[in-house]
């Protein structure tokens, strides 16, 4: 039961990603595609989550919290580099 | 692995996954920034929590672990999703958006556009608001 559960969910977050690449390349403002990329970044890490249980192995946790902090940071970033025209003032 | 474990991790991966796209959809669906940011940052935090939930129960099924990381991720990923839309919607509103345009909350207004203290008399600020 619980394949098949992954193989829908591996589905249905391939198509998410491939929507969010739509969402990056349509725009049409930069804090769209900043948006699309942090979406993007949660999906990721969805997916790697559902790999490791379907690998039965917990090693992926730390890449999955690795990449939740460099989303979270980078969005930041860019976010105060539109509002300020700097990062740290 | 119980029937009922099984049935359990499989009801919740799905449920993330069918949140995470319907984030994903939603966001291509709405017609501009402020009402696209609604669906990353709802939906989609619901589905990664969802498949964090999967993956709690799964281990703690299959191997008897309680695993504390996945707690560690959805706790990080529901404390910074707010503070990441807040900080788009404030971008978005400065580069876009004027004051006037916004609907006017109760008392004095946006804060965010007022002008720091001492900038109109053209004095520079004092030194303990810096």
């Amino acid at each position: 039961m619980i394949e098949h559960a992954l193989t829908f969910a591996f589905s249905a977050i391939s198509l998410a990603l491939l929507m969010n690449l739509w969402s990056v390349v349509r725009g049409p403002s930069i804090l769209d595609r900043v948006l699309a990329i942090d979406t993007m970044v949660i999906n990721v890490i969805a997916l790697i989550i559902l790999y490791g249980i379907s690998e039965r192995t917990p090693v992926y946790f730390e890449a999955a919290l690795i990449f939740a902090m460099f989303g979270f940071v980078s969005t930041v970033a860019y976010a105060k580099f539109v509002l300020r025209g700097d990062i740290i003032e | 692995m119980s029937i009922l474990a099984e049935a359990i991790v499989s009801a919740l991966i799905i449920i993330g996954a069918v949140f995470l796209l319907v984030g994903s959809w939603g966001m291509i669906r709405m017609p501009e920034l402020m009402t696209r940011l609604h669906a990353p940052t709802k939906a989609t935090t619901l589905g990664v929590g969802g498949t964090l939930l999967a993956s709690i129960a799964y281990f703690l099924a299959a191997e008897g672990v309680f695993s504390i990381h996945e707690l560690l991720i959805s706790m990080f990923l529901f404390l910074s999703a707010p503070i990441t839309a807040h900080f788009l919607a404030k971008a978005y509103m400065h580069s876009r958006l004027k004051a006037g345009e916004l609907p006017r909350p109760d008392g004095k207004g946006w804060s965010t556009y007022d002008k720091p203290a001492g900038v109109e008399s053209g004095e520079a600020p004092p030194r303990d608001t810096l």
